[in-house]
């Protein structure tokens, strides 16, 4: 019907030629921009950025025999001890009665300054979680031996003399 | 009032509504390619494990990968690559006497994360991978000589034999207990493992460390 309404109302024209009605170029593109936020946010939530990385651990074969066990000079230990809520108990050379508290914030100047003061040969970190210490601090103080690049270090378990003597402290500094 | 009444009415010419929103769709499509090229899938966890952080730069491997976990409240799970899940679950049914069916050995291929003794492990494997979220799963009993962790080690290394090098991965929550991390340490020892890898988040390391330095440098020379 519209059509015969067209042809109608061109034959009055003058003119017979038929003009094409000039159509806006211009799109609704709100549902576009809908669909790409919510696609965006989709992916936000469905996805990860960081892949998570591997951090190496060796540990020695446990031995019984004393002439397989790696001997540590007494001027180049220096042993640290993962307490209750992220304390860190640390000392040098043999003697545990020497023992000093710190936190992870301030470890890494002691293991700085132990570095400059030994010859790199005879420096080894021991690190001795008690069971106090959660999964995280052992991670941490790992890390710190890479960070500092300490070439030795190992992991010990603690002996019951010095976890009495954390427990000694932690009790006389109210550490919870 | 009659002269108010009568003042021109105040003409407010009417604008367009009309937004050109074509900068607002490139950007938009922008953002989106960003996120799908840059991004992985989150994998399907029923364990939530929150990894602590490290300067390692190292990516995980996650052919031939077995995966101890440790959550929150020290309750251990193995994680298999999905590869090795069917020669290995054949030959532990065979080993530990399980009884398993078919279907129950066609669950655990698709099963992400196992917690159970191996009592537990056929009324687990009995539910389908989508009900077995609703299995209170108490976690592989462990202790300070390994506990049954060290028997499921040892049918990974039995299994594989020398043919192929299992990676192996230990993933655990910030709030684990040093305590459950020996006893796993314990149990992969125990089979005379020495060498494994923890799965961490990577950070940068801090600045002026000697690890930083080491980086930097070596980039100079390159």
């Amino acid at each position: 019907m519209t059509d015969i309404d067209v042809q109608e109302g061109s034959r009055h024209k003058e003119s017979g030629v038929k003009k094409a009605k000039k159509l806006s170029t211009r799109i609704d593109m709100t549902p576009m921009v809908d669909l790409g936020f919510l696609l965006i946010t989709f992916f936000i939530f469905t996805t990860t950025m960081s892949q998570p990385t591997a951090m190496d651990l060796f540990l020695p074969k446990d031995t019984h025999n004393e002439r397989e066990e790696t001997k540590v000079k007494d001027s180049g230990a220096f042993t640290v001890l993962l307490g209750k809520s992220d304390h860190i108990y640390y000392y040098e050379g043999m003697d545990p009665l020497g023992m000093k508290t710190t936190n992870f914030k301030k470890i890494r100047d002691f293991i700085i300054d132990k570095k400059m003061r030994t010859p790199s040969k005879d420096l080894v970190v021991i690190i001795k979680p008690t069971v106090d210490a959660t999964y995280k601090n052992t991670v941490d103080i790992l890390d710190e031996m890479t960070i500092n690049q300490v070439e030795r270090y190992a992991m010990v378990d603690i002996t019951p003399q010095e976890y009495e003597l954390i427990q000694k402290i932690q009790i006389s500094n109210n550490i919870q | 009032m009659k002269d108010f009444l009568q003042m021109p009415k105040v003409k407010i010419p009417r604008k367009s509504t009309w937004v050109d929103m074509t900068a607002f769709v490139d950007v938009a499509f922008l953002i989106l390619s960003f996120f799908m090229l840059a991004t992985k899938f989150k994998p399907e966890e029923m364990v939530p494990v929150t990894t602590p952080d490290s300067v390692s730069s190292q990516y995980i491997e996650e052919k031939n990968s077995f995966m101890v976990l440790m959550d929150k409240g020290g309750r251990v799970f193995i994680q298999l690559d999905p590869e090795m899940r069917e020669p290995f679950i054949e030959n532990l049914n065979k080993t530990r006497n399980l009884g398993l069916t078919r279907k129950e050995i066609k669950n655990f291929k698709s099963t992400g994360n196992v917690g159970v003794s191996f009592q537990q492990l056929k009324p687990f494997l009995a539910f389908s991978p989508e009900d077995q979220k609703n299995f209170n799963q108490t976690g592989i009993p462990i202790d300070s000589l390994g506990g049954e962790l060290v028997l499921w080690i040892r049918d990974v290394r039995a299994l594989v034999a020398n043919k192929q090098q299992v990676n192996w991965f230990i993933k655990g929550d910030n709030q684990t207990r040093y305590s459950v991390f020996r006893e796993v340490l314990t149990a992969l020892k125990k089979n005379d493992l020495n060498k494994f890898s923890l799965v961490t988040n990577p950070i940068q390391p801090p600045v002026g460390t000697a690890l930083y330095e080491k980086k930097w440098h070596k980039k100079e020379y390159d």
